[in-house]
C-alpha cells in the first residue's frame, strides 16, 4: 500500500534529524586540542611532504615516502576527530595505533640504521625534531578515544571503565 | 626580514601561551583580555608579514627557498587566529588550553622563518 509509506518512514527521518548532537563527542573539550595539534601536524607534514616529493624525490625516497604516509594518517585521524560518532571513532582509533607504530618503527630505524634515512621524516629519531609531539600525540589521542563521551549508540557494548 | 620583530613576535607568543596555559591550569575558558594578547600578537605577525611581501617584492630571496618560506609565513600568520576562533567555540578549560598550543606552534615557526631567512644578518 503505497498510503503506508509516508508513515513509516516519517518517524524515523524525524529521528535521523532531530538530534544533530549525538555526532559530538570527539572535537570537543581534550579533543579539540587534539583536533589544532593534528591540524597542525597534517598542514605541516602534508605540505612538506608534497614539496619534497614534487622537488627532490630521487634524493631520500624512503623518508619522502614516510612523510607523505604520515601526513596521510594524520589528516585521517584529523576528520575523524572533526566528524565524530561511532565509525569515526574505530577509523580514529586505528589511525593513532598506526600512527604510534610508526613513530616507533620509523624512530628505532633512524637510530639503528641512519644511511637509508639521508633527510628526516616527522617520525625520525622518534619525532625529536618535532618537540617528541609525534610520540606523545598518538598517545593522547587513543587515551581521548577511551574516555571521549560516547554518542550512545555503542555505550552499552562496552565494559565500563 | 626584521630580526627584531621575529623575536618580538616569539617573546609575545611564548608570553601568550604560558599565560592560555595557566588559564587551561586554572580551569577557566578564554576571557576577553586573553582576546586582546591574541589580537596584539596577531598584527605583529600581520605586520612581519607585510615587511616580508615587501622585501620579496623588493627582489631578497630567504636562503632556503621561497615557497617553503611562504608556507611558514601564512602557517604563522594563521596559528593564533585560528586557535582563537576555536576557543570561541570550546568554552572550557581546552579552549584556552588550544590557544597556549597555537601559539607554542607561532613561536616554533618563528625559530624556522629566521632560520629559513638566512639567520643572523639577513
Amino acid at each position: 500500500m503505497p498510503d503506508a509509506r509516508p508513515d513509516r518512514d516519517g518517524p524515523r527521518r524525524q529521528e535521523q534529524q532531530g538530534e544533530p548532537e549525538q555526532r559530538e563527542g570527539l572535537g570537543t573539550g581534550p579533543g579539540r586540542l587534539l583536533v589544532a595539534l593534528y591540524a597542525v601536524f597534517t598542514v605541516g607534514a602534508g605540505s612538506r611532504s608534497i614539496y619534497q616529493l614534487a622537488t627532490r624525490f630521487d634524493e631520500a625516497p624512503l623518508a619522502y615516502t614516510l612523510s607523505a604516509v604520515a601526513a596521510v594518517v594524520y589528516a585521517v585521524i584529523l576528520v575523524a576527530l572533526v566528524r565524530g560518532g561511532r565509525t569515526s571513532r574505530r577509523i580514529a582509533t586505528a589511525g593513532c595505533a598506526l600512527e604510534l607504530a610508526g613513530v616507533l618503527i620509523v624512530g628505532t630505524l633512524t637510530l639503528v640504521d641512519p644511511e637509508a634515512f639521508p633527510d628526516s621524516t616527522v617520525w625520525s629519531d622518534y619525532g625529536m625534531g618535532y618537540l617528541f609531539i609525534p610520540l606523545v600525540l598518538p598517545v593522547a589521542g587513543l587515551l581521548w578515544l577511551r574516555r571521549a563521551p560516547r554518542d550512545g549508540t555503542d555505550g552499552a557494548a562496552r565494559p565500563a571503565g | 626580514m626584521i630580526d627584531a620583530l621575529t623575536l618580538a613576535i616569539s617573546v609575545a607568543a611564548l608570553l601568550l601561551a604560558a599565560w592560555c596555559g595557566a588559564d587551561a591550569l586554572r580551569d577557566r575558558p578564554t576571557k576577553d583580555a586573553n582576546f586582546v594578547g591574541m589580537a596584539v600578537v596577531t598584527l605583529l605577525v600581520l605586520a612581519q608579514l607585510v615587511v616580508a611581501v615587501v622585501e620579496l617584492a623588493g627582489g631578497e630571496r630567504p636562503q632556503d627557498g621561497t615557497v617553503i618560506f611562504v608556507a611558514y609565513l601564512l602557517g604563522a600568520a594563521a596559528a593564533v587566529p585560528a586557535t582563537g576562533f576555536m576557543s570561541l567555540a570550546e568554552r572550557t578549560r581546552w579552549g584556552s588550553a588550544t590557544v597556549a598550543a597555537g601559539a607554542v606552534v607561532l613561536a616554533v615557526l618563528e625559530v624556522r622563518l629566521y632560520d629559513i631567512w638566512g639567520g643572523a644578518g639577513a
